[in-house]
């Protein structure tokens, strides 16, 4: 066969080989130098920027992004399953209604849908102002700019990178298989442990690593809803990029986050490889 | 028993959509309240989106936001569906690790697409603005072509290519007539997608614009950082609808292409 074709992928991969590739490595280049007086680069080899890190400040807002990370996606994880076997059990036309509905959100921006909690929780916003009407309270409610409010800005905003996987391997379910559980004397909690569970597997680490992922990149969410204090792994870089101009030390706090990434990525391809294996063995 | 737990999931399952929907509905709701100060409904207005039209800041990003939008989309769609399209049909000896370039942009964090390219414009010295903030959407729409029409070759009849060409169409004959026209939907839902994706990003344009340049989404970002206005409002309510409308649609199309390839 003509293989002259196989060059119209040409355009596509090169793009991104150029502005999605080799941008990587800059990040793991600059991490490398050193940061001028006015902010400028010295292309001076050093170590300094990781060694930085491991001041206390710095690890303490990596434990706090991995911490809320965490509860984001055990959070997500508890809504998700609920609502996810709800609309996997529903008629096939009222399933695609569902599944819509939940994806609607997910084209609006995460500055977007953080802003809109703002006019909800603000001190002259609706719940405030609700309250103070119906006289159960008597000053504002900070419901704005703390952890509480970051942590609920995450879930919501994550939500449906958690929904969709969690749907798809209830779909694929064999019902049958709960069904023979039941018949042989299994209680609901023992049926979904040893039946459900270990059949949702592929969805649930397919939705836990999306949302894990996203939220430890995250930095709309706490930069619009949270405090002072709400700094994360995210915010630290926005900081050292576009306000205190230390590009180096920002590229060696990326490359924190491009490794957790990657790692979390590879093994969640290897957890899918292993499975898909056994599975194989077992037919 | 089961009954009553049904009865509970369903509700707990409406519970979580009104979570969903609730902000999103308050926002275009509130961007009508005439109250200027807090959330008291005091009557139905246009006036902040009129303040919005008469604002010379906010009409330059709305272009700028289109224009951008407009070549990402043109971009994105040629290069990602030629590359979809040579995927499918040619064999490719490192076709794992080319794969793993189109998937990757999707799963890692925004913010290392946009500070990588960041450094990457300024090594070479291009100065920040409108182009940069083009190459940069192109790249991240490329990756969502490619998938879509992938999906769509895929699910193509092998067998309509192949008759046309053992009745003797040219390779080109056999693209132009059998295969484009039942790509077609998937095309032009991709331009549509890709253009409310380009329109809508924050994170990305936001480390790759200029002083010189702004988008709706980053001009957006510094109204919100001054304070809450009724015209924030008014404009966050405006680009949602105006994503939703595109992609709605962008869905219309794709359903009726699937319809087609049924018959």
């Amino acid at each position: 066969m003509n293989q002259r074709g196989k060059w119209l992928a040409a355009p596509a991969f090169i793009w991104l080989l150029c502005f999605f590739l080799a941008p990587l490595f800059f990040i793991v280049f600059y991490s490398f130098f050193e940061r001028g007086v006015y902010g400028e680069i010295v292309y001076r080899f050093t170590l300094s920027n990781y060694i930085r890190m491991a001041d206390s400040i710095y690890v303490k807002i990596l434990l706090d992004t991995l911490a809320i990370s965490v509860i984001t996606t055990v959070v997500t994880l508890l809504i998700a399953y609920p609502l996810a076997y709800y609309i996997s059990g529903l008629p096939k036309r009222k399933q695609r209604i569902w599944l819509l509905l939940i994806m609607v959100p997910f084209w609006i921006n995460f500055l977007i849908r953080s802003f809109a909690w703002i006019i909800i929780l603000r001190s002259k916003g609706i719940v405030n102002s609700l309250l103070l009407e119906w006289g159960w309270i008597e000053k504002p409610l900070a419901l704005l700019y703390n952890d509480g409010a970051v942590l609920l800005g995450m879930v919501y905003a994550l939500l449906p990178f958690m929904v969709l996987p969690l749907y798809v391997s209830l779909e694929k379910l064999d019902r049958r298989k709960l069904e023979a559980a039941y018949d042989l004397g299994a209680t609901p909690w023992k049926a979904f442990l040893y039946v459900t569970l270990p059949l949702m597997k592929h969805g649930i680490m397919n939705g836990s690593m999306l949302v894990f992922v996203s939220s430890l990149g995250m930095f709309v969410v706490p930069d619009i809803l949270g405090g002072a204090k709400s700094v994360l792994l995210g915010n630290l870089i926005q900081n050292q990029f576009l306000s205190a101009r230390d590009w180096p030390f920002g590229s060696s706090v990326s490359i924190i986050l491009m490794v957790f990434s990657f790692i979390l990525i590879v093994l969640y391809q290897k957890a899918v490889a292993a499975g898909q294996h056994w599975e194989g063995e077992r037919q | 028993m089961k009954t009553r737990n049904q009865t509970w999931l369903s509700l707990f399952s409406y519970v979580v959509l009104l979570f969903l929907y609730l902000p999103l509905i308050v926002l275009v709701v509130y961007s009508f309240n005439r109250s200027r100060i807090n959330a008291v409904w005091t009557g139905w207005t246009f006036d902040w989106y009129i303040s919005l039209f008469q604002n010379r800041q906010v009409v330059e990003a709305f272009f700028n936001s289109l224009t951008i939008a407009f070549g990402t989309a043109v971009f994105a769609t040629i290069f990602g569906t030629l590359g979809a399209y040579a995927f499918y049909r040619y064999k490719y000896r490192q076709k794992a690790v080319l794969s793993g370039l189109i998937y990757l942009p999707i799963v890692l964090p925004d913010i290392l697409m946009g500070l990588s390219l960041l450094l990457l414009f300024s090594f070479f010295s291009v100065p920040l603005g409108k182009l940069t903030i083009l190459i940069a959407h192109i790249t991240f729409s490329i990756p969502f072509v490619f998938l879509l029409v992938s999906t769509r070759l895929q699910e193509m009849n092998v067998d309509l290519e192949e008759a046309a060409q053992d009745l003797g169409a040219t390779p080109w004959q056999t693209f132009r007539y059998i295969t484009l026209p039942i790509l077609g939907p998937s095309i032009i839902s991709s331009f549509l997608l890709t253009f409310s994706l380009s329109l809508d990003d924050f994170i990305i344009s936001f480390f790759v614009a200029g002083p010189g340049a702004t988008t709706l989404p980053i001009y957006i970002y510094g109204m919100v950082k001054r304070g809450v206005t009724p015209e924030v409002n008014a404009l966050a309510a405006l680009l949602m609808m105006i994503t939703l409308i595109t992609v709605a649609l962008a869905e219309r199309i794709r359903k009726i292409g699937d319809r087609k390839q049924k018959m």
